[in-house]
């Protein structure tokens, strides 16, 4: 415990100088840029408490993702919340969502669970199709409350989402080094073994996976006010599950630095692809980075970092 | 308003419908019923034989069916090298578990954007003599499109049950996923039926993708509506059992087809994944599991 007040204090300081930056003004693009990164972070991180340290693949992340963002959308829509109480909606109504999931664990392990979340994204994908009041199929515009701080909403939702992704480590890494990662690792490993050693399995699963389902609903919450204009092909994009799973594993997935060099490695060569080259050509990037670090460096950079000193 | 004309439509065609998702679902029936190796790359390969029927139909005109057969070889190239890989780096090592599903996604996801990169996002199709014409039957509408992936669908069935049943390398198939340990003590080697198996799993996948845009036009990112179609007729159907796979395939086919009539197109892509939700949460083992 007596490193966790250090971290508190480099998050604070990180905070304090992404709001520094906005009130800098430098080219708007980095704002615009900064915040996809940034919400990768919360993605990268929210996925690996669930896929790195406790060994569940979930290719769901666009359903909980999604799921943040409609529950904002609807809360625009019926009652104009303001941006913190559709983060916190989102990310409750995702937690759900991963609750609900955690106890699919109990009877579905492996391959089974993983084909599950992928089938979860899909189903969820139709019902918002059919639900007119968020817009249905044809999308929904939103409209951005004027008089944001810093004088841009862009650069605004760049600071919120600097300081979830801030908030979203800072949990990875107290979980990480509680015994609630080590229980993790120990049912990663051997989920039979774990429980016969007194280890509460499921307890554990249902904790992480509606932890992760929280912070990734809590990643899509401002997205609507991002975007402006949600439809479900966008909000419901497999770009979002390539990515939560290969920034962890590009990164290292056992420890919370993983995903966050994951991401912005990932998410910044993203960015610079879109602009020079094309957004088709960078998802193909996506994908064969990822294929090539799972044959070739399947502990993933912190890996490769480990076996150079190793030698040395 | 119920009518039993419309009724008796949408059961036809969700048999006729039935009978392709048999054949959509052969490959990964064998690869992951039987070889228990989830390659959820499946669709792709499928979406893959699609444009392949594309390419040689719209540049020499060449039937799509006769242009799926003549591709298997070429398929079952691919999935011996695709299996190469994935033993090599994931099976050997024991971790093929977590990562070869991460690996299997990434391909998956690759050959999708590569599709679109190549034949851009427009709906391709094909053009047969027998597409668009139909008969009726008893006040009951049969179109070719779809009667004939239905009839070479349940003649694959029929073909891959045969070969694992009566043939050497079928029956060696059969036994490598009971067990890999006694078939290496009788002498055969386990890594090389694997790889004739994942082969031929994928060079179905030629065939079902020259059915799939005989029947409907497609886009590179049509692999996502069938994976979810795939694997609940694996996993209803019983893994492994190819029987049950076209009962499981026909059953999945009527209840979307049904939908689709009754409620409206959009809901029928849930069916499958309600169905699939449904089978592994009630009956893991399916109708026909071991």
């Amino acid at each position: 415990m007596a490193r966790t007040l250090p971290a508190l204090g480099v998050g604070v300081v990180v905070v304090l100088a992404g709001v520094a930056l906005a009130t800098m003004r430098v080219n708007p693009y980095l704002y615009f840029a900064g915040y996809v990164i940034l919400q990768y972070v919360v993605i990268a991180t929210a996925w690996n408490i669930l896929g790195g340290y406790g060994g569940y693949v979930n290719f769901g992340t666009p359903a909980f993702f999604a799921l943040g963002a409609y529950t904002a959308v609807f809360l625009i829509r019926s009652i104009k919340a303001p941006l913190p109480v559709l983060i916190v909606a989102g990310g409750l109504v995702a937690a759900l969502l991963g609750l609900g999931i955690g106890y699919l664990t109990l009877r579905l392990r492996g391959t089974f669970f993983s084909i599950a979340t992928l089938a979860l994204s899909v189903v969820l994908q139709t019902m918002i199709i059919n639900w007119e009041y968020v817009g249905g199929s044809r999308g929904i515009s939103v409209i951005r409350p004027s008089g944001p701080p810093f004088g841009n909403y862009v650069v605004f939702l760049f600071t919120v989402m600097l300081g979830l992704a801030v908030v979203a480590v800072l949990v990875a890494r107290f979980i990480e080094r509680s015994w609630i990662g080590r229980g993790l690792a120990a049912l990663r490993d051997n989920e039979e073994a774990a429980e016969c050693m007194g280890v509460p399995t499921l307890r554990l699963k249902l904790f992480a996976t509606t932890i992760s389902g929280f912070l990734l609903g809590v990643a899509g919450a401002p997205f609507p006010y991002y975007v402006t204009f949600v439809e479900p092909n966008s909000a419901f994009a497999l770009d979002y599950a390539v990515n939560a799973l290969a920034m962890p594993m590009i990164g290292g997935t056992t420890s919370w630095v993983g995903p966050v060099i994951g991401a912005v490695l990932l998410g910044t060569t993203q960015q610079l692809a879109t602009v020079t080259i094309s957004s088709e050509l960078n998802l193909l990037i996506v994908g064969v980075v990822l294929v090539a670090f799972v044959v070739l460096a399947p502990e993933g950079i912190l890996g490769l970092v480990r076996r150079v000193r190793g030698r040395i | 308003m119920f009518s039993w004309d419309l009724l008796a439509n949408a059961v036809v065609a969700g048999v006729l419908l039935g009978g392709f998702y048999a054949a959509v679902s052969l490959g990964i029936g064998l690869i992951f019923g039987l070889l228990d190796i989830a390659n959820i790359a499946q669709p792709a390969f499928v979406i893959l034989g699609a444009y392949a029927a594309y390419v040689m139909n719209s540049a020499y005109g060449l039937d799509p069916i006769l242009t799926g057969i003549a591709f298997t070889p070429v398929f079952y190239v691919l999935g011996a090298v695709v299996y190469r890989i994935y033993y090599g780096s994931f099976e050997r090592r024991g971790e093929e578990s977590l990562r070869g599903l991460v690996f299997f996604f990434g391909i998956l996801f690759i050959m999708e954007v590569s599709l679109s990169l190549k034949f851009g996002v427009d709906y391709r199709l094909v053009q047969a003599g027998y597409i668009g014409k139909s008969f009726e039957l008893a006040g009951v509408g049969v179109s070719f499109r779809y009667l004939v992936p239905c009839v070479v669908g349940v003649a694959m069935t029929a073909a891959l049950y045969l070969f694992l049943g009566r043939t050497f390398y079928g029956r060696a198939i059969m036994a490598v996923s009971q067990d890999q340990a006694a078939l290496r003590l009788m002498g055969a080697n386990p890594v090389q039926i694997k790889t004739i198996a994942f082969g031929v799993g994928i060079a179905a996948a030629s065939l079902a993708g020259a059915l799939l845009i005989t029947i409907a036009p497609v886009i590179p990112s049509t692999d996502r509506d069938y994976i979810g179609r795939m694997f609940a007729i694996t996993v209803l159907g019983g893994m492994g059992s190819i029987g049950g796979t076209l009962v499981a395939a026909i059953i999945l086919g009527v209840i979307e087809s049904l939908m689709a009539t009754f409620f409206g197109p959009s809901w029928s892509l849930a069916v499958s994944f309600g169905i699939l939700l449904a089978a592994l949460a009630v009956r893991p083992a399916g109708l026909f599991g071991r």
